[in-house]
């Protein structure tokens, strides 16, 4: 069993976000242009959006990977689901981050209490509860099934955080793109986008990688139980030849002296 | 011929990552008490939960009253009746709470809390008293009582006579007894052998996690 | 199986019977309720005008804090010697036995509520109206939180770190509970409009959480 994460695929993906990172930072920083009201800090977009849709990729990886695992005790999507939650709380704090950092250029404040930035945190937070979850659960079945249920309540969560901009007004800004069309335009969206498959990449390199760990975790989990398995039936073998193997014939009402193969443990009742 | 009660086919069972269970074969015929023996370690108390349907099976095939253990869990548990370690009791309730609850919550067919308590000749004064006022011998005969309550078609007794007097002893014998000639089956995990050979038809012998 | 409705009244009557017994919530949660209000006071300096208009978020929070004990209170009594397999082999069904243990939670949190309204009355001098609004938002609240706890208690159940880790689970989730009763007790207080949207918010997630609750029991017992 390879003891390596990294494959032809994620070393493409590597290539790739770096490259991407190389040629994104000229574009962010220099080509595009400022914005009329909120000057170079717009160009805190190319980072905090692209971070806040890898978030929720993550979430919804989480929750499918619950379902899976709930309706299929399906294995594979539990290490996903343990993958991805681990990743959304990196992008969650990077959403966080940038948008402090951002609010504090464009209104003077690095928090304010509104409801998107609000439930960002609270999803952070969940995110990181999902992690503590099952990093507090040392069985391996119970650890799947107790952060499934935990990660079918982050869904409605991720959906309060995306629609709170609708529902409360608040400071954050109204979605740039949506359904009547983009506000910004030309390289400003082309960068904008570029960023997005970038940060998506990076998030699928990240989640290839923590996949890979958790399966080998898995695979020495399974040897394990193996070796275990061939240990105990060695032991009981052992056991009954070391012992007289006497015949219990209860018909013949032939007391049996059990004889303890640990001999510290006394016989008779607890 | 009466399809067995239990039947066990290399029967795996983990508890983490040891094989509490290492690929056990029994079958238990209906009627029969059976004699659960073998050293500290040997899996004797996960056979038990095993069959109760409160540990799931890894590998292997587990069929228990006619039903799958693997598929069917839900309803292998109303039918049998398991006298663990740990009493199973809400220690803020009395006697009387308990067996109410536990009563009610087998549906019907089971006994009254009265009649429960009677069969373990348990003192009516205590019937007010809390459980964890109890002497450990005396929530003993309370958790019996809670077992026969709910008249279950498998008894799966693991130690049932630690902590308890002679006399209670007895009655436990009695109570086991009248259950099987009713139809029942019981498998009892005890380091008594004296009492147990008495009380059982035959012993199956469990060391490393399988039946010998 | 026994029906879900006779599930859940029966176990109702379990665990209410288990507090009136142990006296837990009148004996320990309430006092600590109080002691907190107290602890508010003090913290925000006794300035009348300042405690008044806080209100609601002060009863809110409190409310939050102690439902935190409650649930793990409600938790500890299946995670007595043996209780959880009893009622694994019992014929109750899951679902009603988790709405049977968060209706009880609801009984306990509707004790300490009304204690608190008059703690609140008293000690920070805001005089309680809007009666129908107030109770409406103040009931689902309470469904919310007594549903989310009582899943949060399961969730955790068995673990080393679950005492810690309850909280930490469920307060997070509950944040639209607590700003929802808080605007909604604000709008029914104070006379203003939009009280029965956030009522209505807190009712939403009582109905989630009472959902995924009942769903998960069954499962989350076996886990445990």
């Amino acid at each position: 069993m390879d003891s390596t994460t990294g494959s032809k695929a994620t070393r493409l993906m590597g290539i790739f976000v770096l490259l991407g990172t190389a040629l994104a930072l000229p574009m962010a920083l220099a080509w595009t242009g400022r914005d009329v009201t909120q000057g170079d800090a717009v160009r805190f977009i190319y980072l905090h959006v692209p971070a806040a849709w890898t978030m929720y990729l993550s979430v919804f990886a989480v929750f499918i990977g619950s379902v899976m695992w709930l309706r299929r005790r399906s294995v594979f999507w539990d290490m996903v689901a343990e993958a991805a939650s681990e990743i959304g709380v990196v992008f969650a704090l990077l959403v966080l981050v940038t948008g402090a950092l951002w609010g504090n250029l464009t209104w003077g404040t690095y928090w304010e209490w509104d409801a998107r930035m609000t439930s960002t945190a609270v999803l952070t937070i969940l995110l990181a509860g999902h992690v503590a979850l099952r990093q507090a659960t040392p069985d391996v079945d119970g650890r799947a099934t107790r952060s499934a249920w935990l990660g079918l309540a982050l869904l409605p969560n991720a959906i309060i955080v995306h629609y709170a901009v609708d529902w409360w007004r608040g400071l954050h800004q109204e979605a740039t793109i949506g359904p009547t069309g983009a506000e910004i335009q030309d390289l400003q969206l082309f960068t904008w986008m570029f960023s997005a498959v970038i940060m998506t990449t990076a998030w699928a390199w990240l989640m290839t990688h923590r996949f890979r760990v958790g399966f080998l975790a898995r695979q020495l989990d399974v040897g394990g139980v193996s070796t275990a398995l061939a240990e105990r039936r060695a032991e009981a073998d052992r056991t009954w030849v070391d012992q007289v193997d006497r015949a219990d014939d209860l018909d013949a009402a032939t007391p049996v002296q059990a004889t303890p193969v640990h001999r510290s443990a006394p016989e008779g009742g607890a | 011929m009466e399809a067995p009660v239990v039947e066990l086919e290399q029967a795996v069972v983990l508890a983490g990552r040891f094989p509490a269970l290492a690929g056990l074969d029994l079958e238990v015929g209906q009627g029969e008490v059976v004699l659960v023996r073998g050293p500290n370690g040997a899996g004797k108390s996960t056979l038990l939960r095993l069959c109760a349907g409160l540990t799931p099976l890894k590998s292997g095939k587990a069929r228990v009253l006619g039903h799958d253990l693997a598929a069917d869990t839900a309803a292998v548990r109303p039918l049998v009746g398991l006298l663990g370690h740990a009493s199973a009791l809400y220690e803020d309730l009395t006697v009387e709470d308990n067996l109410t609850f536990w009563s009610r919550s087998a549906g019907p067919g089971a006994l009254s809390p009265a009649e429960a308590l009677e069969l373990m000749q348990v003192e009516p004064r205590l019937a007010t008293v809390e459980v964890r006022r109890l002497s450990a011998g005396q929530r003993r005969r309370v958790s019996i009582s809670v077992v026969a309550l709910r008249r279950p078609r498998l008894w799966l007794l693991d130690e049932p006579h630690a902590g308890l007097d002679a006399q209670a002893r007895d009655l436990l014998d009695g109570v086991v007894r009248s259950a099987v000639d009713a139809g029942a089956t019981a498998m009892v995990v005890s380091h008594e052998l004296d009492r147990a050979h008495a009380l059982a038809d035959r012993s199956v012998a469990i060391v490393g996690g399988m039946a010998r | 199986m026994i029906s879900v409705l006779r599930s859940a009244s029966l176990v109702l009557r379990k665990d209410l019977l288990a507090e009136w017994r142990s006296r837990v919530v009148v004996g320990q949660i309430l006092p600590f309720s109080i002691v907190l209000l107290l602890v508010f006071g003090f913290a925000l300096d006794p300035d009348r005008q300042v405690l008044e208009a806080a209100t609601p978020g002060l009863f809110w929070i409190t409310v939050l804090l102690v439902s935190m004990i409650a649930a793990q209170r409600s938790a500890a009594i299946e995670a007595g010697d043996g209780a959880t397999d009893g009622l694994r082999l019992s014929g109750l069904d899951p679902a009603g036995i988790f709405i049977g243990k968060t209706l009880a939670v609801v009984v306990q949190l509707v004790l300490l509520e009304v204690v608190l309204a008059l703690g609140v009355t008293v000690l920070f001098g805001r005089e309680l109206g809007g009666w129908l609004l107030l109770v409406t938002a103040t009931g689902l609240a309470t469904i919310a939180i007594a549903a989310a706890g009582t899943l949060g208690g399961t969730l955790t159940q068995g673990l080393a770190a679950g005492q810690t880790l309850l909280p930490v689970l469920v307060l997070p989730a509950l944040v639209p509970v607590l700003l929802g009763a808080t605007q909604a007790w604000e709008a029914a207080l104070s006379g203003q409009d939009g009280g029965w949207g956030w009522a209505g918010m807190c009712g939403v997630v009582a109905v989630l959480a009472l959902l995924l609750g009942a769903a998960s029991y069954g499962s989350l017992l076996d886990e445990g």
